[in-house]
């Protein structure tokens, strides 16, 4: 099955055709935003990383940002560094430059300053955007889609309605040959076993459970002995019983099929299928995460209503609940809640799906239309 | 008669109410038979479709998440007071 897509270079498909320009470090951040006033049809990233923290932290934040720019939804980069930070422009345009799209820099120490920073970089930025309007959509097969699923401001009806339909989806698209990344580790804890049984080989089982229970440890060090055993009183009063019930209606977004692969934060997935991505459960930190790691589009559901979305990636917002989608209409693209009036699943499901190909064909998402463009990267440690 | 529960997956010993149901009421559901609820059953809370044992698993999403710490009649609701993790 096709959509209508951006052939990159590389072969990788694009459901967008944007041009970035990001900063390598949050000193460069206002360049990019200035760039970013004059080219309103430019997409921009900016962050708080780049200096200032321990080569753990740098080595991931290098590898988000790498990503971000190889996300084939991008065209091309602009990247702006300010000359002596430790993520420096010439080696993550190098890592970008991999993947064989234009890539320019500019050093604000080197131009002169913001001011002769910001002229240069219009410059750039506009003539990549007269050179990326010139490519066309074609048609491309669907399994070159990486979906990214996500789920937030959940409701004892998200674990119900949306993640189970979002869950059908998956399943759809692996069948079809793609790739679905489901992220969230703080979300799985109490699924370790359901989520190792249906690891692909055994290492692979073992990586998963060793992963989850990790992140059980650290929520527990943090939030002490109520984290992992005890779920919080508004999900009690909910109906959820226990934290692996809780678990299993976020995960259940990710579907039925075996977990091929386990991927860092913000790394590209190299197998088809379903693939696991280690991220926070934080909306933003993981939509980052996912982009980064190479996902065209994105799942996102949600009980009490968010508006959130991504510079570059379209995020397709599912409603729990049909009062949620009527009273948030603007930032919803779909309503789950009609599961409970009594539609059958596989028929939201198969309207879900048309949505999903028109979005990858270009159809606005709510997010998008509302210059939803968070960025957040997740960094382990403390600035120094 | 509409149905007031969605059992999520064929294996699955309880459904989720998507109304409150009250004792008496028919507890009806999609591919399920229809049975009379024996307690109060909040909204969006589990009833049993099943009789449970004590100590048998608690089924939802097809997988085990929680086990019956009493024997559970079908019809019933389950929550904490008589499931545990």
């Amino acid at each position: 099955m096709d959509f209508l897509g951006y052939r990159r270079k590389n072969g990788a498909v694009g459901t967008r055709n944007h041009v970035l320009v990001m900063s390598s470090v949050s000193c460069a951040n206002g360049v990019v935003q200035a760039i970013g006033r004059e080219l309103p049809d430019v997409k921009i990233i900016t962050h708080t990383e780049g200096c200032g923290r321990a080569t753990a932290d740098v080595l991931i934040a290098r590898r988000t940002l790498a990503g971000l720019g190889r996300n084939p939804n991008v065209a091309a980069v602009l990247l702006v560094g300010l000359g002596c930070e430790s993520i420096k422009v010439d080696g993550l345009a190098e890592a970008i430059g991999e993947v064989d799209k234009p890539v320019e820099t500019i050093v604000i120490q080197d131009a002169g300053g913001s001011v002769k920073a910001t002229a240069a970089g219009i410059g750039i930025a506009r003539r990549m955007l007269v050179a990326a309007a010139q490519q066309r959509r074609e048609p491309c097969p669907l399994s070159e889609l990486t979906v990214g699923m996500e789920c937030g401001g959940s409701d004892a009806l998200s674990g119900l309605t949306a993640n189970c339909l979002v869950g059908a989806v998956a399943d759809w698209l692996v069948a079809a040959g793609a790739t679905v990344i489901l992220s969230e580790t703080t979300e799985m804890i109490g699924t370790e076993k359901i989520l190792a049984k249906r690891a692909a080989d055994p290492r692979l089982a073992s990586e998963i459970v060793d992963l989850i229970q990790g992140q059980r440890r650290r929520t527990e060090e943090l939030l002490g002995e109520r984290a992992g055993m005890v779920i919080s009183p508004g999900n009690m009063d909910g109906g959820l019983s226990t934290i692996t019930e809780k678990s299993m209606g976020c995960i259940v977004k990710g579907g039925t099929t075996p977990i091929q692969e386990l991927v860092a934060y913000g790394q590209t997935p190299s197998k088809k299928g379903l693939v696991l991505m280690d991220t926070p459960g934080s909306d933003i930190f993981s939509l980052t995460g996912m982009a980064a790691g190479g996902s065209q589009l994105m799942l996102f559901t949600t009980g009490r209503g968010t508006p959130a979305g991504f510079p570059t990636v379209p995020v397709v917002k599912i409603a729990s609940n049909s009062r949620l989608y009527a009273n948030m209409t603007d930032d919803m693209d779909f309503d789950a809640g009609t599961l409970i009036e009594g539609r059958a699943l596989g028929d939201a499901g198969e309207e879900l799906i048309g949505l999903v190909q028109a979005v990858a064909a270009g159809q606005v998402t709510k997010a998008e239309r509302n210059g939803q463009e968070m960025v957040a990267i997740h960094t382990t440690g403390p600035a120094f | 008669m509409n149905r007031n529960v969605i059992r999520i997956h064929p294996q699955d010993n309880v459904a989720v109410a998507v109304v409150s149901i009250a004792r008496g009421d028919s507890v009806t559901g999609a591919d399920m038979e229809v049975l009379p609820a024996v307690t109060d059953i909040p909204r969006h809370h589990k009833v049993a479709v099943a009789h449970i044992a004590s100590d048998a698993p608690i089924v939802k999403y097809g997988e085990v998440i929680a086990r019956a710490r009493t024997a559970i009649r079908a019809g019933e609701w389950v929550h904490t007071h008589n499931i545990i993790a």
